[in-house]
């Protein structure tokens, strides 16, 4: 049993990032899939066999989509940077380079990973942790 | 820079890391209401009400042959606390003094950490909140003179909100004075009261809840506590002088009890 998604030793990460990172890797593994679907539909006649794949690539589009909200609901900076540069008509890198530039303009003080760019303590829900 | 206008601060990266870091570490310990009702968001400044799916007839349609309803929301509240920090501290901060006097800081976030949970625990009028523990239709039972009288209480309550079909896992809010008497009490045989309130719970959390009267005992097991964040707490910028900068603590908020028989209050 393999634990490849963990980059540091598991036991020194808090819950919240174990679970960034699980979802980090089935983002990985969604995309990985739709690609070799992509692949397969490229060279396969049979009509029936594609269709089978259509359908199996459209869940893998679904996986993906909600692997990434859920990343972006976690990671307001990448949720900012995102908002910039998904669903924009235009040049792609000017859109990513503007949305990356305004992401580190805002909050003041530090722009480190603690600092979400809503400018806000980034608290958020306590659910489950301590007692 | 958005409205919390940090950028407008004389305040240095090295000042902002050491106000936030504070501030989150004391808010943290005391934001009680967030460690046990459900909690969405946040979804920004700009966001101004929270859908509550149901809608109000109007009594006049535009024209004959129509009926007319509108829809009912909940707007977010928005709480502040204010406080100041003396810039001489903020240079010496940045010269490496590892005691800077945040005690306003400290404060203001005291404060808005009860007020939040005020709020959730036992409703706000002004901002048609209503509380967890006035919205059950549980009575409310004394939670005992000692601590030794605890597990009984929360026992029984715990019953009570099986009795309604209310699954656990269960968590327990108590007030300062109450959670006092918790830790300091033993019971006979040694035994820690936190401990055999723990097991009464099934192991849900028995939570420090500034704030609180009494006691609340709820379900975690979610859709019964709602509480919906626009802006989660933030440090903005109001002015400054040659002494001192003005600064305040910051959210928004809507809190919406889902289902009122899912927590059973305890009385002081």
């Amino acid at each position: 049993m393999g634990f490849d998604q963990y980059h540091e030793p598991p036991e020194e990460l808090p819950a919240e990032t174990r679970t960034f990172a699980r979802l980090c890797a089935s983002l990985e593994e969604e995309s990985q899939a739709i690609g070799w679907y992509q692949q397969r539909l490229a060279v396969e006649p049979d009509p029936e066999a594609r269709a089978i794949m259509e359908d199996a690539q459209g869940e893998e589009f679904k996986h993906f989509a909600m692997d990434l909200e859920f990343l972006l609901r976690k990671t307001p900076r990448w949720r900012q940077i995102a908002e910039g540069v998904l669903f924009q008509d235009g040049d792609i890198v000017e859109h990513g380079e503007a949305a990356e530039a305004e992401s580190g303009e805002e909050g003041g003080g530090d722009g480190g990973a603690a600092a979400p760019s809503d400018g806000s303590l980034g608290i958020g829900s306590l659910k489950g942790e301590g007692k | 820079m958005n409205h919390l206008l940090r950028g407008h601060a004389p305040l240095s990266d090295g000042n902002w890391k050491l106000l936030d870091d504070e501030a989150r570490e004391r808010l943290r310990g005391a934001l009680a209401a967030r460690r046990l009702v459900d909690f969405s968001g946040p979804l920004g400044w700009e966001h101004s009400a929270t859908d509550l799916g149901r809608t109000t007839p109007i009594g006049t349609a535009p024209c004959d042959g129509v009926v007319a309803a509108q829809r009912r929301v909940l707007p977010l509240a928005e709480l502040r606390a204010e406080f100041s920090i003396s810039l001489a501290e903020m240079r010496d901060d940045d010269r490496g003094a590892p005691d800077a006097d945040l005690e306003q800081l400290d404060r203001a976030a005291r404060q808005i950490a009860i007020a939040e949970n005020v709020a959730v625990f036992h409703g706000w009028e002004g901002a048609a909140i209503g509380g967890i523990a006035e919205a059950s239709p549980i009575e409310p039972r004394p939670l005992g003179e000692s601590g030794e009288d605890y597990p009984r209480s929360v026992a029984r309550a715990v019953e009570a909100l099986r009795e309604r079909g209310v699954e656990g896992p269960y968590g327990l809010a108590l007030g300062p004075d109450e959670h006092l008497h918790a830790i300091e009490t033993a019971e006979h045989g040694g035994y820690p009261l936190m401990d055999h309130l723990a097991k009464i719970l099934c192991g849900g959390p028995i939570v420090w809840a500034p704030g609180v009267r009494g006691a609340v005992v709820l379900s975690l097991r979610g859709g019964d506590f709602l509480f919906e964040s626009g802006q989660d707490l933030s440090i903005g910028y109001s002015h400054h002088d040659a002494d001192s900068v003005h600064l305040y603590l910051e959210e928004s908020f809507s809190f919406v009890v889902a289902t009122p028989e899912a927590a059973a209050p305890l009385t002081s």
